[in-house]
């Protein structure tokens, strides 16, 4: 190692690691030895990982280090990363953050991990998450809660809450994680990181656990939008496995990231800005956005009326699809079985009881009503038509203008158990985020700023496939401002 | 629409879901303040709005009726939780 200390490889971004590993000032080896102490060290108070692979790991990054002497390395060669563990990984635990899937060893991998492998990432490990992704705060997980690394009282957010957290302690420059209704960018906002969630169909669902599959779409979290943009153009690309996988080529999002913003206007929707918003929230979000006019770009008020309808939509097409995917957690052929069974059915209630927690029974339950004979026209058909309208809203906003930004959340980080006994409360944690999913669009979010310690995240909205331009709105921003360089004093 | 202990039993089992008799109160309290927040649609004429499945409004993707998969029986089977002779066990359902 030349002018690099151990100590100090967490503190870069992939993108410098990336050329660091490219000038040889350090091996994928050392860095990924660095950064499994650094997990080793910290892990602890933020249980931000689930499983760690630190052997594979080791191997990995061997052998990413002789791919390089090769001369066959691409940009994420030797780059060590983590993986929400939702993604299915060959021959390592796979629990979704269950207990039914506590045991579960994935006997392939995702086409998400496959494709970051075959690019040459180092799989650190596997981090924390809601049970099924179900959760906005990282505590519905059998394995405890993540905490926030800006304030171990806090919530990282959820449900990708020990990505974001890992990410933004400098345990990982990047991980992975998935978005049904806010799960990259809210955890993204609360630990002041960021993540871009894809346009449906845009990364693979193959092997990644299903929750709402009409909705689920996987993404990058990291620290910087270069980072986001390195780890997508990995991650997207059609499979043949997913059947909405859409067969569309994936741009070059690194090169597009230093496009000029003058004349590019932004919507700001008057009901992202309303009732219900934390008023210092809104505040460091207009901050952000005075930010944006000096850069060229014009903000224009949009209205989006259908807004108020997407969480109740949501609560039904959300939990109707999770009651029919996770209707395969039998006890048969995988996951949790209960203690002597006495019948089939026996075995079948009492396996799913144990086996998953309150808020995915809640959501099953609700999704098994919405379902169950004479309920279906009121109920899911109605929230497809909802769905609609909602979607008919942002084409509307789109022929007017370039990109979509408001708060990615309505307040900062709250504390643990503030709203664990409210699931409606939580749910409106989301309001801002879930709409993008039900409209199937991109959405990105980045930090902007804080109240007290704890960060905020600025959303920004793309038109479909436009990953490229909110990439690179989001890097024109950074190259200016600080924000993605804070580290939490605890974790710098 | 609000839900009780006993209707909540009934989606429990249609769910084949096990819930205790003594969680059933809360989970029905939780549900009807849930269809209470879904009732907001209601709010909305959607008479004539053709529903929307897919986000992109795609037809699903057919393939062609070949094998794609290999056999994989030994790994999928060495994690389940009770298997002989390659098959899995579950409680006797014929007497």
């Amino acid at each position: 190692m030349n002018s690099h200390s151990a100590a100090a490889l967490h503190e870069h971004t992939i993108a410098r690691l990336s050329a660091g590993l490219a000038a040889g000032e350090f091996s994928s080896e050392e860095l990924t030895r660095a950064l499994l102490a650094r997990i080793e060290r910290f892990n602890p108070p933020l249980n931000a990982f689930i499983t760690v692979t630190a052997d594979a790991a080791l191997a990995q990054a061997r052998a990413a280090d002789q791919r390089r002497q090769r001369g066959e390395a691409g940009p994420l060669t030797g780059v060590p990363i983590a993986h929400k563990d939702i993604f299915c990984t060959k021959g390592v635990r796979t629990s979704c953050g269950s207990r039914m899937l506590d045991r579960f060893i994935a006997p392939y991998d995702a086409t998400v991990v496959e494709k970051l492998a075959a690019a040459g990432a180092v799989m650190l490990g596997k981090t924390n998450m809601d049970e099924f992704a179900m959760g906005s705060s990282n505590e519905t997980s059998f394995y405890g809660p993540a905490r926030n690394p800006w304030d171990l009282d806090a919530v990282p957010g959820g449900s990708s809450g020990g990505s974001a957290a890992a990410v933004a302690a400098r345990l990982a420059p990047g991980a992975t994680g998935t978005d049904t209704g806010g799960s990259i960018r809210q955890p993204a906002a609360l630990c002041g990181i960021t993540g871009i969630k894809p346009t449906y169909g845009r990364v693979s669902r193959w092997g990644m656990i299903a929750y709402a599959s009409s909705l689920d779409q996987g993404g990058p979290m990291a620290r910087t939008a270069e980072d986001c943009a390195l780890l997508l153009g990995a991650m997207a690309g059609f499979d043949p496995r997913d059947s909405t996988s859409v067969d569309r080529p994936v741009p070059d999002y690194v090169a597009s990231l230093d496009r000029p913003l003058d004349g590019l206007k932004i919507g700001l929707p008057k009901e992202y800005f309303g009732e219900g918003l934390d008023g210092e929230v809104a505040r460091v979000v207009e901050t952000a956005l005075t930010e944006y006019r000096r850069l060229g770009a014009e903000t224009v008020e949009i209205s989006l009326p259908n807004s108020s309808l997407a969480i109740p939509a949501y609560y039904v097409i959300a939990p109707a699809e999770c009651s029919s995917n996770l209707a395969r957690f039998d006890g048969v052929r995988y996951g949790h079985r209960c203690e002597n069974p006495k019948d089939l059915l026996d075995l079948y209630t009492r396996s799913r009881g144990e086996g998953f927690g309150a808020e995915v029974k809640r959501r099953i339950l609700v999704g098994t009503f919405a379902l169950s004979a004479g309920y279906y026209d009121a109920y899911y058909l109605k929230a497809q038509q909802i769905r609609r309208l909602i979607s008919d809203d942002f084409r509307r906003a789109f022929q007017q203008v370039d990109v979509i930004m408001g708060p990615t959340s309505p307040t900062v980080a709250f504390n643990l158990g503030e709203k664990a006994d409210d699931p409606i409360t939580m749910y409106l944690s989301d309001i801002y985020t879930i709409a993008v999913n039900l409209a199937g669009l991109p959405g990105l979010s980045l930090p902007v700023g804080f109240v007290g310690q704890r960060p905020v995240g600025l959303q920004l909205i793309g038109d479909y496939f436009a990953e490229d331009r909110l990439l690179n709105v989001a890097h024109r921003y950074q190259q200016v401002t600080d924000w993605r360089q804070r580290a939490p004093a605890a974790f710098a | 629409m609000s839900l009780g202990p006993a209707e909540v039993a009934k989606i429990a089992h249609l769910a084949r879901l096990a819930i205790l008799d003594e969680d059933a109160p809360a989970y029905a309290r939780n549900l009807s303040a849930i269809l209470e927040l879904v009732a907001q649609m209601n709010a909305v004429d959607t008479a004539g709005v053709a529903p929307m499945a897919h986000p992109l409004d795609m037809a699903q993707r057919l393939r062609a009726d070949a094998v794609s998969e290999p056999n994989q029986r030994d790994p999928f089977q060495a994690i389940a939780p009770q298997t002989e002779a390659g098959l899995y066990l579950v409680p006797k359902v014929i007497e």
